[in-house]
């Protein structure tokens, strides 16, 4: 059997594909790679299509063993990768031979680096889809030591880098963003948002929690409670402490505080490298809703 | 009934009542538009998201500004009957602060019949409507680290079951084997916003 095996995870690698789309009415969670563009790229990379599964590594440490003879490729930030100690680099199709351990180091910049393998992660779907999600825990478990991940069969050739991708993750991001369904139920939203908010590291694939100057609600909202409602990947909801959350990937479906605000899907791949301390301000930029 | 943005490729539809949220629901849901990526129904809501350029959305508020809501399509719902042993720990609170006995709690909660409004929390956990008066009582002041599967519990105008294992605030008052969801299961949830669903007692 073609697989890979797991030699080391680092602090967190998932299985990662483009998620289960259309599952969201029973309450169940997008998921899929939080980088989509860089798990495409990685895919393109080794020759798959762009939709296949690979590893989706929080801050390196990842070391694959390959049982066959494989092309693997990394992407996200900028990476150290190397095979069998030797140095091999990110962003460029990498052929292993049997045996050959892949490994990948950390990040100088950014937090999520993509490991595509030629033919895809093969697990099991669930729901059409072979993501970990973190919240509903639906999907392959984390990576573990020992963990054998079986291979796809190779469709088609590695091709080379074929788009200049950003290899370095912001230290402070602008983030342009839509008022959101409830932007009336805050008190001077857009100047609140414009102001510099901090990412914590309570983080994760659910959503970025952030700090800074807490949002207030107008007066006729201040106490006025939310029913539940449907939330998207990218919404920026606001709990009673005025602290932003924006949701990612593994948001649950529905939520009983309002959102504010919602990012522009164009600005989610910069978000998902976000690191904890990454100063971020949100730009607001209303557009004429006509349809 | 009011639309508000919501991002690039959605919209969202305050309504004015729980029922007119199921009737807009029902009214999408009978003749889906071709590229609505997901329909998510909330207690006082509908999200409607499109495939980008499908134009779905224009579509959905076309189809809801002819429609009448009082009269939403019938379909036919999904009927679901569950077998529940009336055994919660919060038994004896929700008959005390009802004002009724226990055994009135099994038959107020067993008479009704419940329609599933919204999910969340959880996949597979749906938000019931149609419990009887007596049995509308708020949460617990301090929610439980953990509840069991298949609880079955009430927290205001909702009755449902906890899919799995996870923390919670709502009044227990009994528990079901009923599998709610399986990942590997088509469909994978047993509960679908539309469904009715009765509960019977199992003793």
């Amino acid at each position: 059997m073609r697989a890979l095996e797991v030699v080391d995870t680092g602090p967190l690698a998932l299985v990662q594909d483009l998620g289960r789309t259309g599952y969201a009415h029973l309450g169940v969670p997008p998921s899929g790679a939080l980088d989509v563009p860089a798990l495409k790229l990685a895919n393109r990379l080794v020759g798959n299509d762009e939709a296949a599964a690979g590893v989706e590594c929080l801050f390196g440490g990842l070391r694959l063993r390959a049982t066959a003879s494989c092309t693997v490729a990394v992407t996200g930030p900028a990476v150290p990768v190397d095979v069998d100690g030797r140095a091999a680099g990110s962003h460029a199709a990498l052929w292993l031979a049997p045996g050959q351990v892949v490994t990948i180091g950390a990040p100088a910049t950014g937090l999520r680096c993509y490991l595509a393998v030629s033919g895809g992660i093969a697990v099991d779907a669930e729901l059409g889809s072979r993501s970990r999600d973190v919240l509903s825990e639906i999907g392959p478990a984390p990576l573990r030591a020992g963990d054998v991940l079986p291979l796809g069969t190779p469709s088609g050739v590695p091709g080379g880098a074929d788009v200049v991708v950003p290899t370095v993750a912001a230290a402070e991001l602008v983030v342009p963003v839509e008022p959101g369904p409830r932007a009336h139920w805050f008190e001077g939203l857009e100047a609140g948002l414009a102001k510099t908010w901090t990412v914590t590291a309570e983080s994760n694939r659910v959503g970025l929690r952030l700090d800074g100057t807490p949002l207030t609600r107008e007066g006729d909202y201040a106490e006025k409670e939310l029913p539940s409602e449907g939330l998207l990947t990218g919404a920026v909801q606001v709990p009673p402490d005025g602290l932003p959350v924006v949701f990612l990937a593994d948001h649950p479906t529905t939520g009983g505080y309002p959102v504010a605000a919602v990012v522009r899907q164009a600005s989610l791949p910069a978000l998902a490298q976000a690191r904890p301390g990454t100063l971020l301000r949100f730009h607001s930029s209303t557009r004429v809703w006509n349809r | 009934m009011r639309w508000r943005a919501y991002g690039e490729h959605a919209a969202l539809l305050d309504c004015d009542s729980l029922t007119q949220t199921i009737a807009a629901h029902a009214t999408v849901a009978a003749s889906r538009p071709d590229g609505v990526a997901e329909l998510v129904p909330g207690a006082r809501s509908l999200l409607v998201v499109e495939t980008p350029g499908s134009g779905a959305l224009a579509a959905v508020r076309e189809l809801l500004a002819d429609a009448d809501l009082e009269h939403p399509p019938g379909g036919r719902p999904r009927e679901i009957t569950l077998d529940v042993t009336y055994d919660g720990e919060d038994l004896e609170l929700v008959a005390q602060d009802a004002g009724v006995s226990i055994e009135d709690v099994v038959r107020l909660h067993t008479d009704a019949v419940y329609t599933v409004a919204f999910t969340g929390f959880a996949p597979g956990f749906g938000y019931l409507t149609g419990l009887p008066e007596p049995l509308r009582q708020p949460r617990l002041s301090t929610p439980r680290t953990r509840v069991p599967p298949g609880s079955v519990g009430i927290a205001g105008e909702f009755t449902g079951v906890y899919p799995r294992v996870s923390p919670g605030g709502w009044r227990l008052i009994g528990h079901t084997r009923t599998v709610l969801f399986d990942p590997r299961a088509d469909p994978p949830a047993l509960f679908a916003p539309g469904d009715r669903v009765r509960f019977r007692s199992a003793g």
